[in-house]
Parts: C-alpha cells; structure tokens; sequence
C-alpha cells in the first residue's frame, strides 16, 4: 500500500502538479522537517491536499495526515478506501460536539505519534478564492499539544483549476506561500487571531488577477 | 576538416551555439570574479538557464519532426497558461478556456501536417468566431467585450504566433532543409535579444520607448540590428534555401520586427503590474519573457520567406 501511494504521487500527482498546474512555490524550506506539526492552509479546491501532501518529499508520505470530514470522504466505499489509503486522512465526525466524546482525539493521537497534519480551517471548500473566517478546531487541538507549531499555507489559483463541482481541471499557474510557525499562546481566541492575521499577511504577497 | 565536413548544417550551427555558450560561461565567470554584486549573480543565471533551454531545444530539434513539434507546441502551452494565469478572467469562461488550450494541439496538428489553409484560418477565423459565439450562450454580457478581447490576442500571439515554428518544420521538411529554418529563426531571435542587450549595456544612451522599457537603447536596437542580420547573411545559405542577400534581409526582418515583439509583451506586462509573466526560468523570467521576440519573428519571418522569396507557394 506505501508503494502504491509513492507511486500514485510520483506517477500522477507531481507531474500534474509541474505540468498542467506549475505551481510556484515560496519559502519551501520554512515547511517543518519533522512532526509533530501542524499545517494550516485556505481551502478552494481538492486539489489543495494533493498540493500540500506534494510539498513534501516522498519518503514524508507516511507522516502526512491531511484532517477530513467523515461525513463527506467515508460514506462511500471507494471514496473511503482511497482516502484513507492512499491520501491518508483522518476522518473527524463534524457536529458531534456534545456528545461526550472528543472529535479531535484521533489527531491528538497522531500527533503524539509524531505525525504532520494538515487542516483546512474554512471548514470547507465553498467559494473558491476566498478566504473566509476559521473555525475554531485548530486552537481547540493546539491548545491540548502547546509544544505544536502550527505552520501557515497560502495558496493561489487552484480554485481556479479546480472549484467545487467543477468536472474538468483547467490550467493555471498557481501560488503557494509558506509562513512562519505560529505557536500557542494564552488563549483560543488569540491564537485564532494570530493565525488568521499572518494568513491575511501571505494572501497579500500573491499577486492575483480578478476572478469574477 | 573531415569531421566538420561530415556534420549537416543544422549540428554544425549546434555546436557552434555551444561553443558561444561556452565562451559567454567563461566570460561570466570572470566578470562575476572581478565585479561580485547582484548584477553578475543575475548574469550568471540567465547563462546557467541559457544552458538548460538550449540542451531542450537541442534535443527536441535533433531527434525528430513529431517530437519537435510536440515540444513547440508544449512551449506554446506553457505561454498561454501563463497569460491566462496573468490576465483578469471570468469565472463564466471557465469552460471557454478549454476550448482555448484545445486550439493548442490543433493548430500544431495542422503544422505538422502542412495544411497551410487550415492553419491560417482556424484561430483568426473559426476560433475568433466561434470562441464570443459560445460565450454569448453562456449568457452573461458583464465584462464579456473585454473577456472576448484578451482571450482572442492571447491566443493569437501564444498559438498562433507561435504555431508558425511548427510550420516551419513543416517547411524544413518540404525542402529537405529539416530544422535548418526553425533554427535559423529561433537562433537569430535569441541572438538579436543578446546581441541589444550587450550592445546596449556597452553604448545604450538614448532610450527608445522609457515608458514601456526603461532600458531599450537606440544603439542597443541598432547593433542588434547590424549584428544580427551580418550573422543571418552567414547563416542563411546553410540552413535555408535563401542566397546571402536574402537571409541578410531576413536576419534584417528578425531583428526588426523581434524587437517589436519584445517591447509589446513588456507594454502588457507592464498594463499587468507585473515584471515578469512567472518565475519558470531562472533569470529570465516566465515562458513569455522568453519567447516575446518569437511572436513577432516568426510569423513575419515566415510570410516574408513565403511571400517575397517563395511568391506564396513555400508549402
């Protein structure tokens, strides 16, 4: 299943990446070599995983956990057996917040582990290109492992290549913009506040051409 | 002389690139160690990418016709991604611009196979039809003038304009010439862009069009001009069917119309905010930055040949 997974990325997802997509790549080496971290990145495409899971050098594949809505990627067969195999996600039950259970244990369980996780706090794709308010999740998670660093994704132009409930890719060169960590501070709030700001600060480095 | 005899034209002008790059490498290296500073860095990865783009193109020019029209027309894809990543789009045209990409193979498809009607007419005639026809029944009029204007010139200048070097593999082929023309048109259009750029550094004082390109010098334009079209009239009887006078006046044209070709893609650029169209190439810029020149070289290149040399009956 690792073969199939480094072969599904190096076969199909680099070259699409490179070929039809050219994405142009900032501050690379800011991305964290080891877990346990987390990244953060806006959300406009199903692409947007691909990409982020493409930053990384192969061998990383297995240490990769992108955050998923279960409700959405496991209800049918195929969808589940591929993203749970070869995308690897978590899949986290939305809006079941009050019953007792914590939503959030099995990425505190894979970061004790040492993995990367990548969570897109927009919550969902919805209107592509544009950056809406964060929930609050990430601080929630960040706040039970303080010792996490949580790095900032900007990305550009993929919701162009890709929208929701586009059928067709088309292509566009896009832009993705690594921040600095951002660490837990004394409360969820203002870390939201942090993390939301600094993503505002890389979304105002990419240049990008209206799109109406 | 035995061995140079036995290599055709087209590897002979080759290695005769390399050898010049070669020496523009040794130069750079010296200047970079008696002048360090961002200017020489910058030098030397314009060169370093010099080797990269040349070693593609040489490849893809030397194995074959099919795998060197597939590489033009990957180039001109590469452009056209490019503008169409630059230029404000709407989100109605998304589909459209499917439809776009597709002129791509196409148009290269008619190159290859020498329909020159075909070719001439399906992006000025059928796509420049049909394209605002389908985007009328999409329905929406907001921005739709505007939409029709920059898709229909970012096509014409990324695949048609550039769709012309696949024509003249095409033509190369007739005349049993092989890449000989494509060569002499690319050489020539790369070298007239490094011969102004050092004739300007070395004498540029009087600027041409500041306002569009701040560092384009009449003496920079003119010894392009001088150098490039000298160079066209040793060239050109090896890789063209055209005698001295011909390919002077051709390496003339080249020079002359590649610099138009230039300074439009800046004024674009320019109207973008942008200094350069991506940062594919180190050095250099985007695909478009490179192949500004092309896109007025090669067509009028072509029609000249065509027209004056050939009374229209080239292909």
């Amino acid at each position: 299943m690792r073969l199939l997974r480094s072969a599904f990325f190096l076969l199909i997802v680099r070259p699409v990446l490179t070929i039809v997509l050219g994405a142009n790549v900032r501050h690379r080496e800011r991305l964290p070599r080891s877990g346990p971290a987390i990244i953060v990145a806006n959300h406009n495409s199903h692409l947007d995983t691909l990409t982020i899971l493409a930053l990384f050098p192969l061998g990383d594949l297995p240490r990769l956990r992108p955050v998923a809505a279960a409700d959405y990627f496991m209800t049918n067969k195929a969808m589940a057996w591929f993203a749970t195999n070869i995308i690897g996600i978590i899949p986290i039950d939305r809006g079941k917040r009050n019953e007792g259970a914590n939503p959030l244990q099995p990425c505190e369980d894979a970061l004790d582990r040492g993995d990367i996780l990548i969570l897109f706090p927009e919550g969902s794709r919805g209107e592509p290109e544009r950056l809406t308010q964060f929930k609050k999740g990430v601080a929630h998670l960040v706040k039970a492992r303080p010792a996490t660093p949580v790095h900032p994704v900007f990305m550009h132009g993929l919701g162009k290549a890709l929208p929701k409930d586009a059928l067709l890719l088309v292509p566009f060169n896009c832009d993705i913009v690594v921040g600095e960590p951002v660490r837990w501070g004394d409360s969820v709030d203002g870390f939201m506040d942090v993390l939301q700001s600094r993503m505002a600060a890389l979304a105002a480095t990419v240049r990008m051409p209206p799109w109406e | 002389m035995t061995m140079l005899d036995s290599l055709s034209p087209v590897q002979a002008v080759i290695g005769g690139i390399y050898a010049l790059l070669i020496v523009a490498s040794v130069l750079v290296a010296v200047l970079r160690r008696s002048k360090p500073g961002d200017a020489t860095t910058e030098l030397t990865k314009r060169v370093v990418s010099w080797w990269w783009m040349i070693t593609v193109f040489t490849i893809a020019v030397l194995t074959d016709r099919v795998v060197s029209t597939v590489f033009l027309g990957f180039v001109s894809f590469l452009a056209l991604k490019e503008y169409l990543s630059l230029i404000p789009t709407r989100r109605v045209d998304r589909s459209i611009l499917i439809f776009v990409y597709v002129a791509i193979p196409v148009q290269f498809y008619f190159a290859h196979i020498t329909r020159f009607g075909l070719f001439m007419t399906f992006i000025p005639v059928w796509m420049f039809l049909f394209l605002p026809g389908l985007m009328t029944v999409m329905g929406r009029t907001e921005g739709f003038l505007r939409a029709v204007g920059m898709l229909s010139w970012g096509m014409m200048i990324t695949v048609f304009s550039l769709g012309h070097t696949a024509l003249l593999l095409s033509f190369g082929a007739k005349t049993s010439y092989g890449a000989g023309p494509l060569l002499f048109l690319v050489v020539l259009t790369q070298f007239n862009d490094v011969a102004q750029f050092t004739w300007g550094k070395l004498l540029g004082r009087h600027k041409i069009v500041p306002s569009v390109s701040p560092n384009k010098t009449w003496e920079g334009f003119l010894g392009g001009l001088v150098t490039t079209t000298l160079i066209a009239r040793v060239l050109g009887p090896y890789l063209t069917p055209m005698p001295e006078l011909w390919s002077a006046l051709a390496g003339f044209i080249i020079a002359g119309t590649g610099f138009i070709g230039d300074i439009t893609i800046s004024a674009f650029k320019r109207d973008l905010g942008v200094k350069d169209a991506s940062n594919l190439i180190p050095g250099h810029g985007g695909i478009l930055d490179r192949v500004d020149s092309l896109v007025y070289s090669a067509p009028v290149f072509f029609h000249f040949m065509n027209y004056f040399f050939f009374n229209g009956r080239a292909l």
